[in-house]
């Protein structure tokens, strides 16, 4: 086992080098940079832009550019973000952990959501409430995240004003204790509530398929035979088989916990890193987007590994080799 | 779906079925999906509402500001934008650009997975060894994040907003191929080990003919139903990129893009026959996609319900 995770340990180091220079690159040579962006105004000479290009290091050539950067990188030093004008490490710091509050409430309900309607238009199959929760789950699952944003944000916060319309605290509130969370939980209610109702369906359709698929095996026909009640096989039997597949699904999504979600916080004013990540890429600010996009496909590189190990664990019929 | 045995029984059923070649088993079992027919349906009236329709519209795709934001009416059955311009029409004519985005992208997605998919797992070595790594790498980067670079990118190099279209065509096509390709190699790497690919060795086919004329007809069904369902989320994709204004610019509206006019606050509060149809008709062909790539799923592979 640990010669299998250190194995893809450094499997995965090339993986990483290639994925930092395609994203390097696409950043670097990219006609637009932060100074002409910042500084389209016309009383701006070449000369100062020329100054401001090297104090930035924008005026290298590129491979110099990029050892430097990767060099930095591997110190973990991310640089400064041009936008906010200080360490990158402490602008994702500061707004990770609000995304990563959303992501633990959608995945919490996700997964609850999901598992209850998977298995029980499993057992149910091609009942009333299997067909129409199909239906539902479709269409949830055929919706851009933006427009059910939207369309929740027009009717629940605009038109009817039961919760806010966007941010994350009351603006000029200062409250304190069990009335902040209060507040921070009303403003949480409708990003949550988009981003879960997108996601359950994908995967309650994993959940039902899995379950179908252990339903039908043998043991669960001598677990009804033996005179089990039908809630201990289904729940004791036939479940915890089915979860097996469900291990790697959970753990690939351990990322997302911390990518944020650029366009819903966007559109629900959340100070989530997802939203800063998308004010930086419209004002050129890349070495927030470096860092952002490294730490990510680090997250997701990492996550892939242990994906791996943990569905090992949980079946031994799987070797890692 | 009961499966063939070599017996009397068999061949007599067989007559009566008429051919149970894969292709005639996979349609009986499509056209007997429910799911499937919706669709269908939608599917085609959404195709023929947005390059049939516009053709029927007493309407004319020109500014007219002394009918700006005018709320639907009989005249104006779903109202008209802020330049006066009927939105029903420019729904029809937005798409026309959606649909061709989400197909083209799916097409180039489809061409370099499926031939990058098919290299790897057919020559295995060191060809294999690279082209997966690629398709690692890619896998691990955030794909969103990097398709709205690429948008603020296009932007930056003032590309002609007529040519943009195929930029975010071919931007979908590049960023997601990997799936496909690993779908294709897994499954031409488990049908190089059966009998029939020896025999073509044995009677020394070149490669491209072995490829083309026996791996390749074994993928299609593999490859349709994820083409089909690429389709879907080429469009969702596209619709992100221009919703936020950095996909399809006008003067060639897509969907996403007349979604944006939510952007604007007081549009979005007060306007919402502006931005609410682009969403509507987004899902409803979306969902038909997914129903009809979900069914054909079930049809080519009835073990495999998902």
């Amino acid at each position: 086992m640990t010669q299998f995770i250190i194995r893809r340990l450094l499997q995965s180091i090339p993986t990483l080098i290639g994925a930092s220079i395609i994203i390097f690159l696409i950043f670097a040579l990219a006609p637009g940079d932060y100074v002409t962006r910042q500084f389209e105004n016309p009383k701006m000479t070449p000369e100062r832009m020329e100054q401001l290009r090297a104090l930035y290091g924008l005026d290298k050539p590129l491979p110099e550019r990029y050892l430097r950067w990767a060099g930095n990188m591997l110190r973990g030093e991310m640089g400064d973000s041009l936008m906010f004008k200080k360490p990158v490490i402490s602008v994702i710091n500061d707004f990770i952990w609000n995304s990563f509050l959303l992501g633990v409430a959608i995945m919490f309900f996700e997964w609850l959501i999901a598992s209850i309607i998977g298995i029980y238009s499993a057992v149910r199959q091609y009942s009333v409430f299997d067909t129409i929760a199909t239906l539902i789950i479709f269409m949830l699952y055929s919706l851009p995240s933006f427009f059910l944003g939207l369309v929740l944000l027009k009717f629940f916060a605009v038109d009817l004003r039961w919760f806010p319309v966007g941010g994350m605290i009351t603006t000029g509130s200062n409250y304190t204790g069990w009335a902040y969370i209060m507040d921070v939980a009303k403003h949480m209610v409708l990003p949550v509530a988009t981003l879960t109702l997108i996601s359950v369906g994908g995967l309650s359709r994993y959940f039902r398929a899995n379950m179908l698929e252990v339903i039908k095996q043998d043991y669960i026909r001598t677990a009804r035979a033996k005179g089990l009640k039908e809630r201990t096989v289904i729940f004791k039997h036939a479940l915890r088989n089915a979860l097996l597949p469900l291990i790697t699904l959970f753990t690939l999504e351990i990322p997302s916990l911390f990518a944020g979600a650029m366009i819903t916080e966007r559109i629900y004013n959340w100070p989530g890193i997802g939203k800063v990540v998308l004010q930086a890429i419209y004002v050129r600010d890349y070495p927030l987007f470096l860092g952002y996009t490294m730490l990510i496909t680090v997250l997701t590189i990492l996550a892939n590994i242990l994906a791996d190990v943990l569905y090992g664990i949980a079946d031994p019929r799987v070797r890692l080799k | 779906m009961e499966r063939p045995t070599p017996t009397l029984d068999y061949r007599r059923k067989n007559k009566k079925r008429g051919g149970t070649s894969l292709w005639q088993d996979a349609f009986r079992r499509f056209i007997k999906n429910k799911y499937a027919i919706l669709g269908l349906v939608i599917l085609t009236f959404m195709i023929l509402f947005a390059f049939i329709g516009p053709y029927f519209s007493p309407h004319q795709d020109v500014p007219d500001v002394t009918k700006a934001n005018q709320p639907p009416s009989k005249e104006h059955w779903l109202g008209t934008d802020n330049l006066g311009r009927d939105v029903l029409l420019r729904l029809m004519l937005a798409g026309r650009i959606s649909l061709t985005v989400g197909i083209a992208a799916t097409l180039i997605l489809l061409l370099i997975g499926v031939s990058l998919g098919a290299i790897s797992g057919y020559y295995g070595g060191w060809v294999d060894v690279i082209i997966m790594r690629i398709a690692d790498i890619i896998y691990a980067m955030p794909g969103l994040p990097i398709l709205i670079v690429m948008g603020a990118i296009m932007s930056d190099l003032k590309i002609p907003p007529a040519h943009r279209i195929y930029y975010v065509m071919f931007i979908l096509g590049i960023i997601s191929w990997v799936g496909v390709a690993r779908l294709v190699r897994s499954q031409i790497l488990s049908l190089k080990e059966q009998e029939f690919m020896l025999a073509t060795e044995v009677l020394g086919l070149r490669d491209s003919k072995k490829i083309i004329k026996h791996l390749f007809p074994n993928v299609l069904p593999t490859v349709i139903v994820a083409g089909t369902l690429g389709v879907a989320s080429s469009i969702i994709s596209e619709s992100a990129l221009s919703f936020l204004g950095l996909g399809v610019v006008p003067p060639t509206p897509s969907w996403g893009y007349m979604l944006s006019a939510a952007n604007n606050m007081i549009d979005f509060a007060k306007r919402p026959w502006l931005w609410i149809p682009p969403g509507v008709a987004i899902m409803l062909t979306v969902l038909a996609i997914n129903f009809v790539g979900d069914a054909l799923r079930d049809a080519f592979d009835p073990r495999q319900k998902i």
